[in-house]
């Protein structure tokens, strides 16, 4: 009878923690990205994380471990979708032009089939971020795409009360343009957006004369506090900008104060490439399949990611999910490549370099021992049309496969799978 | 120098783009009959004068000689609103849809094609030769549509027909633009009365006594071609409501009828494959929201496996990206199960059939407009380049894209 309990409660935690077992990926090619491909890797993921991995032959594969033979398949590290409108966020609302302290983690629905639809896709980290009709619309939120019923559940940070769980959005050119309060030029939003960072120097200076003596501290301030943590280095600002000269001013204000800055869109960027390098700022681009749709994306370029390359700025590719669809994220960077990058840069721009633009390369990215064990299993090379994304894991637990059918509907679509509300797309480019 | 020889290449250039060309391919799809292994196209005053393998064609030695990996007939971009609906995305670029009423069958497409805007010449990059434009969904009957070639200043220079079809359109589409229809029943209504007062304005133009002949409309003129049969009227229609609305009118009135968009075609492929009509598939990446929020990337195997005739459409775009490119819609299509050659056949004479041109184009056969495009690997894969586009027998686009 003892032994029988002694059973039970060693069972309970195996089947709570089904990962605390190794579970060994054998035979696939493997893109770590950190380093070259690894023709028939062995890829090994104990409690979440990535404990092994190489080539078949020179990795130990542990008792007791579940092995999986996935020869002909290719893995790499789960795709990092640095701009994403998935879960029908929100942002700020029409009554200012900047809302620094608007959260979109406040107003996510972690359960809306567009989340499932970006793991269809083998995303696993999504920088999730309101619209571009503001100036400032809010403060992104990175989110890890684990199985989760709140945004609790899939956060990055450990607690939205004291840590600071993303980025800060902001846009320059035609979108946030309107009538008053909005700017109605490009030298107007400057302005604006200048002056708010002035306030948020007085603030700053303010606090620092107070000493941390109670009495003399500034009234607490949200708006005040987001742009501090910019100000300090500790949040990105993620820059919605598309012409050339916008995203000159996009670095005049990044030379005056100073702040971390991720220029998402850069319709234009193939014109200024030079002067991005630098000034040593990373980009996060779009590949559509035409120009358009508006003056400022008229010149947009699928040589745009082949440029930055050249010129040795550090891209990454997102989706602005729902302008284009998470489920064909890999296709993004096959366009790319098309158009003149190099395969490594853009795979790399798929994980990687998405990872160091969120401040998360430490944890995601690629396949590296100690790394978060989010990965994706293709049925072929990552830039084939013909390659289907069949399985997505994240930490260890798979999120998403391909060969079961309540999955599989999320990958092709079809009746009442996407009727769970209308997806942002509103001034979302 | 070395000026003089840029000069030399550039003569050779200008002379070539209206030289008698011979297009050598690994492979050449003609798209009649089997795909051909090292074949030959001799063109000669834009038509196509020979086909076949290479040993059995010889090329005249004045013949400028292209080669490329694959060589396919021009794509045909079955439903488009190019040339009507320009780049910019501002009012005066946007001629596509007029919403002072919502059945306007009189307004030509002729009228309002720019054979300069920038998307004619984007989608002719990725291999598109005839473009199906015209008037687009969001009335209930918006207006004319045509059929151009990918080049030319004006329209003149382009045209292949400039009555291709009538656009009308089913579902909740309509009501974002006008407040009357309202519903999905109050559109179908309209478009009844439209098409019976269009019976009786024909019958009563043919009455023996002038005097008591109505003055003619251009609107029921057109109606009356429709009834006639000499023109279809092309319905886009994305859900099962609509789609079965448009095969009850076309059961009605007996016009041809052309389904378009058919998000929903899957549910109901029996019903469309008993009316005998053809669909232009909305692209297979169209974003799943609105109408189209049931769409899957598995209908244009669907259609096939159900023998019935489609072909790819970039369809409308209202924003970003401003037109799609049936290329990559066809090469999605084939990554979610439709065969590679009925792809191939929808984008070309399968696409031409249903747009009554394949005596002019569609497939490599002698007689036929030269239209051809080069590639350099399997056209459906990502990073396979369209480097070269041939219409008529002109090189109008030599550059990988």
């Amino acid at each position: 009878m003892r032994v029988r309990l002694t059973l039970l409660f060693v069972l309970v935690p195996l089947v709570l923690y089904a990962q605390e077992q190794p579970l060994v990926f054998r035979g696939a090619r493997l893109y770590p990205i950190s380093r070259s491909p690894i023709e028939r890797g062995v890829l090994v993921v104990q409690h979440g994380k990535i404990v092994a991995v190489g080539p078949e032959g020179e990795v130990a594969i542990p008792e007791q471990a579940t092995v999986y033979d996935v020869t002909g398949k290719v893995i790499m590290p789960g795709l990092v979708d640095t701009h994403s409108h998935i879960g029908r966020v929100e942002g700020g609302d029409r009554s200012a032009p900047m809302h620094p302290a608007v959260r979109t983690l406040d107003a996510i629905d972690v359960r809306h089939s567009s989340v499932q639809r970006a793991r269809a896709g083998g995303i696993t980290t999504v920088n999730v971020m309101s619209g571009s009709g503001h100036l400032l619309s809010g403060q992104t939120v990175y989110l890890k795409l684990r199985k989760g019923n709140t945004i609790e559940d899939l956060l990055y940070c450990k607690d939205p009360l004291t840590e600071i769980c993303g980025g800060l959005k902001m846009a320059n050119g035609t979108n946030p343009q309107g009538d008053p309060p909005f700017p109605g030029t490009r030298a107007k939003a400057a302005a604006l957006v200048r002056q708010q960072f002035l306030k948020a120097l007085a603030y700053r200076r303010k606090i620092e004369q107070a000493k941390d003596d109670p009495e003399k501290m500034p009234e607490r301030d949200l708006d005040m506090e987001a742009l501090l943590e910019v100000l300090d280095g500790r949040r990105v600002v993620h820059f919605h900008t598309h012409r050339h000269d916008d995203i000159l001013t996009v670095l005049r204000l990044k030379r005056e104060f100073g702040f971390r800055v991720v220029l998402h869109h850069v319709s234009e960027a193939w014109k200024v490439a030079d002067e991005i390098a630098a000034a040593g700022v990373p980009c996060s681009i779009i590949i559509l399949d035409a120009p358009g749709g508006k003056l400022e994306a008229v010149d947009l370029s699928m040589k745009n990611g082949a440029a930055l390359e050249k010129a040795g700025v550090d891209v990454a590719i997102h989706t602005d999910d729902l302008i284009t669809d998470s489920r064909w994220f890999l296709r993004a960077a096959a366009l790319a490549v098309r158009a003149g990058m190099s395969p490594e840069k853009a795979l790399e721009a798929l994980t990687l370099a998405g990872a160091r633009m969120l401040d998360l390369a430490d944890r995601i990215g690629s396949l590296d021992v100690g790394k978060d064990a989010d990965f994706i299993i293709l049925s072929g090379d990552p830039l084939s049309v013909y390659t289907h994304v069949e399985q997505t894991w994240v930490e260890g637990q798979k999120v998403f496969d391909r060969a079961d059918p309540k999955d599989r509907k999320y990958a092709v679509g079809g009746a009442g799978v996407f009727e769970d509300g209308d997806a942002f797309v509103h001034e979302a480019h | 120098m070395k000026a003089w020889s840029l000069l030399i290449v550039l003569g050779l250039l200008a002379s070539s783009a209206r030289a008698q060309l011979a297009v050598r391919a690994d492979t050449l799809y003609t798209m009649a009959g089997a795909p051909i292994e090292n074949g030959v196209v001799l063109i000669r005053d834009g038509k196509i004068e020979q086909v076949g393998p290479a040993h059995t064609v010889r090329i005249p030695a004045d013949y400028q000689v292209l080669e490329a990996s694959v060589v396919t007939p021009g794509l045909i971009d079955a439903h488009s609103v190019v040339g009507l609906a320009g780049i910019l995305n501002y009012d005066h670029d946007q001629d596509q849809l007029d919403t002072s009423d919502p059945i306007q069958p009189e307004l030509r497409a002729i009228d309002a094609y720019n054979a300069r805007e920038k998307l004619v010449a984007w989608v002719r990059s990725f291999g598109v030769t005839t473009l199906h434009t015209g008037h687009g969904p969001g009335a209930v009957i918006s207006g004319q549509t045509m059929l151009v070639k990918t080049r030319g200043e004006t329209v003149e220079e382009a045209l292949v027909d400039s009555v291709a079809t009538v656009a009308a359109t089913l579902g909740p589409m309509v009501e974002r633009y006008f407040r009357s229809p309202g519903t999905r029943a109050k559109a179908v209504a309209m478009l009844r009365a439209a098409l019976l007062k269009a019976q009786a304005y024909r019958r009563k133009r043919q009455a023996s006594d002038p005097a008591r002949r109505p003055e003619p409309d251009l609107g029921m003129e057109t109606l009356g071609r429709v009834l006639d049969g000499e023109i279809p009227l092309m319905i886009t229609a994305q859900q099962v409501p609509e789609i079965m609305a448009a095969l009850r009118l076309q059961r009605e009135f007996g016009f041809r009828l052309i389904l378009d968009g058919a998000a929903e075609a899957y549910l109901v492929l029996d019903e469309i494959k008993k009316a005998g009509v053809p669909v232009i598939l909305h692209p297979t990446m169209v974003r799943p929201r609105g109408e189209t929020v049931n769409a899957t990337l598995e209908t244009a195997a669907r259609l096939h496996e159900a023998g019935i005739p489609f072909a790819f459409q970039s369809g409308f775009e209202s924003y970003v990206p401003k037109t799609r490119v049936v290329l990559f819609e066809a090469a999605m299509a084939v990554a979610n199960g439709l065969p590679r050659m009925a792809a191939l056949e929808a984008l070309t004479i399968q696409a031409a059939r249903i747009l009554g041109i394949a005596d002019r184009v569609g497939s490599l056969e002698p007689g036929k407009d030269a239209d051809l495009v080069l590639f350099d690997g399997d056209p459906f894969e990502y990073t396979t380049h369209v480097c070269g586009v041939i219409i008529e027998g002109e090189l109008v686009h030599q550059t990988c894209q």
